[in-house]
């Protein structure tokens, strides 16, 4: 709980984000405006006017802004704010580099093929772009020159890499005590405290997917499918964000996870917005950037040649293009923790270089949002909450680094003889399992399956579901694994997930393992 | 900002390096004790209230501030007060919870303890630990008796008949069970 002095900062603070934001303005102008009303009077002028705004639905707005930004770090006074981004200087400095080096990487690509970072497009080009926009799809580019500029493999040897200065390492590798990949002692949750903050998941609750499967009969769905029915239908009338983020612990009914998402992100799709897509694409089409041509590679090589996702590619395209294109984006990381990887192209900001695989970030939203500009609301919010964590160097608890140890440490507490197994045949179980949280299991699961352990991720607010179910399916292939003799057959054993159920799993790892 | 005293101003101090404190003599190839000694010193002569300490931390768990108080009209010596008596900076300091991190240590937070020697807290209770939430223990161990009871006569009574809970029609099979 805070203190009273902390209490009165944060206030401070939120009141000074939100003072001058479009939401201001538009409450303004409403209080403004209802002094018309007949049954506002001068005599209770406040309370009439805060009366209005609450039976009018804009306390509510209000609610849902400043529940956003509670979930940012309170900012302690002397603190810099690159401490508040990353409070350790050795991680800072990890990911500066790291930066440098996919920058420099980009940068040669660029001299070594003679293809300029940014240039504008001739007119003629331009035009056949415009025209093109909703089938870009179509287009067979010549792409073999370019390659991805990291993969997340390359990712994994720097993580692996990491070492806390502060830690007294003079002991022999070989009595090392970890016997993982990652050497850095951060604060990772074993399984006693996770029953305890995920316990809607616990065996004894209804799950969306699980308990209302579709062989009971429609005319005999079941009480509890209803009420959870009915709940979110009242969620998501009444706009409630806080409310939906709750619901969506035990899953989302199919119909209305769009809505829920979109409130629980407060991504609205406000004439604004739209105008800021619109101008995000009129930067596309002016503009050929080298980045352009990885985002084109890697949706043909990745989304294209999904069973699942092949059908969205244009989406992806109109997505990923104009993504890379928002500076807005680096706004909202000057009070999010963790910088991405942005670069200046010949003045220009590009904010985020994609690896290969980036573009399943956005693939399974399209299930859910056919409109390009809510679509790409929809992916930047969850971009700028959650996935930017899987692909920089923090200590944050949702940060890549905590998901791979605490993969690690839950495989070694709880299942040790299938981790000594596979290190006795020259296995580490992270190689295995890294591909899959990288990229918060898209391309692994089934659709359907995906989409209700990314329910988990908004629902809770943490990525940490994504390491509990990498050690629910090594302990669900455990048997196999054991009887594995090599790295080819391991990768085999766990080669196919796209008929795994994953709230099962989830809950037999977390509330049934022998403690 | 409404609430907060602006009337508070930094004060110079000089700090002077840590020392490791060691029972006994020193050795100079032991590994550091895990406990040191950090002097603070402020400017002689001029009295001053603090009002809130702010520093930051480098891998320190715990953290106890002292102070040598004087009292400027008495002519008494100086006496050591204990502050802040082992303010825990980090949750666990085997992990890196809180240890890089900015901290204030307000005026209101001290307990306003005057101790002369800190080794008068230490003070040995003889209490029964708490045993909230758990069962009584003489329960248990009588159930536990009754159980070992029951396993002792099933051992000696061994049937080979199948106990059937998983026969269901006879076509449930137990390897048969499979979760996909």
């Amino acid at each position: 709980m805070l203190t009273g002095i902390e209490l009165s900062l944060t206030i401070a603070q939120i009141i000074q984000r939100l003072r001058g934001s479009h939401l201001h303005s538009q409450i303004e102008r409403q209080a403004k405006e209802c002094l018309h009303q007949p049954d506002v009077k001068l005599e209770s002028l406040k309370e009439d006017v805060r009366s209005f705004l609450k039976t009018s639905g804009w306390e509510r707005k209000l609610q849902n802004a400043v529940y956003r930004e509670l979930q940012l770090p309170p900012r302690h006074p002397p603190a810099p704010p690159e401490h508040l981004k990353e409070p350790l200087v050795y991680m800072r400095k990890a990911q500066a580099s790291w930066e440098k080096r996919v920058l420099k990487s980009l940068n040669s690509m660029s001299t070594e093929l003679g293809v300029p970072l940014a240039h504008m497009r001739p007119a003629a080009e331009q035009k056949e772009l415009t025209n093109k926009w909703n089938e870009m799809g179509t287009d067979e580019p010549d792409l073999s020159r370019f390659r991805p500029v990291y993969a997340p493999k390359d990712f994994l040897e720097v993580l692996i890499g990491l070492r806390n200065p502060n830690h007294d390492s003079s002991e022999d590798i070989s009595v090392r005590s970890h016997w993982g990949l990652i050497q850095v002692p951060l604060n990772v949750r074993d399984i006693p405290h996770l029953r305890e903050a995920y316990s809607e998941l616990n065996l004894t609750s209804g799950q969306m997917g699980i308990d209302d499967h579709a062989l009971i009969h429609p005319a005999v769905l079941c009480t509890h499918s209803l009420f959870c029915l009915h709940v979110s239908c009242v969620v998501v009338m009444e706009e409630d964000s806080a409310a939906a983020q709750q619901y969506s612990r035990q899953g989302c009914p199919t119909g209305l996870r769009a809505d829920l998402w979109a409130l629980i992100l407060n991504a609205t799709n406000q004439p604004q917005d739209v105008m800021h897509y619109e101008q995000l694409k009129a930067g596309v089409i002016q503009h050929n950037l080298l980045v352009d041509n990885l985002i084109y590679k890697d949706v043909k090589l990745t989304a294209s040649n999904d069973d699942y996702y092949f059908v969205f590619e244009d989406f992806l395209y109109q997505v990923l293009l104009c993504f890379s294109r928002d500076t807005a984006v680096l706004e909202h990381f000057k009070y999010n923790s963790a910088t991405p990887p942005k670069s200046y192209i010949q003045g220009e900001i590009i904010s985020v270089i994609p690896f290969h695989g980036f573009s399943m970030y956005v693939a399974p939203l399209c299930f859910l949002y056919n409109e390009p500009s809510k679509l790409y609301n929809v992916f930047r919010e969850m971009y700028i909450r959650y996935f930017f964590r899987l692909h920089s160097i923090s200590s944050h608890p949702s940060g890549i680094l905590s998901l791979c140890l605490q993969f690690e440490r839950l495989l070694q507490t709880h299942l040790p003889q299938l981790f000594y197994h596979l290190r006795q045949i020259g296995v580490q179980p992270l190689r295995l399992a890294f591909k899959w949280m990288v990229r918060a299991f898209s391309g692994y699961l089934s659709t359907d399956q995906l989409l209700l352990l990314w329910d988990r991720i908004l629902g809770y607010d943490s990525l940490e579901v994504v390491a509990v179910l990498a050690a629910a399916v090594f302990a669900f292939r455990a048997e196999n694994l054991m009887e594995v003799t090599s790295l080819a057959s391991a990768e085999a054993v766990l080669a196919d997930l796209s008929t795994l159920k994953v709230m099962p799993l989830i809950q037999v790892f977390l509330f049934a393992t022998a403690m | 900002m409404s609430g907060t005293p602006d009337d508070t101003k930094p004060v110079n101090f000089t700090v002077k390096a840590p020392v490791y404190l060691q029972i006994g003599d020193a050795k100079a190839d032991t590994a550091h004790s895990g406990v040191c000694v950090v002097d603070v010193n402020l400017p002689f002569g001029k009295p001053v209230n603090i009002e809130e300490v702010t520093f930051k931390n480098y891998y320190t768990a715990y953290v106890t501030v002292r102070l040598l108080r004087r009292n400027p009209e008495q002519e008494a010596p100086a006496k050591w007060c204990t502050a802040m008596r082992d303010l825990p900076l980090m949750d666990n300091p085997h992990t890196e919870g809180g240890s890089q991190d900015y901290y204030t240590i307000h005026r209101t937070q001290d307990p306003e303890k005057e101790v002369s020697d800190w080794l008068s807290d230490l003070t040995l209770t003889d209490q029964h630990p708490d045993l909230e939430g758990l069962p009584d223990p003489q329960t248990v161990s009588s159930s536990i008796q009754q159980m070992w009871a029951l396993t002792e006569v099933m051992q000696t009574n061994q049937t080979t008949a199948s106990i059937g809970r998983f026969d269901v029609d006879g076509c449930y099979d137990i390897s048969l069970l499979s979760l996909t």
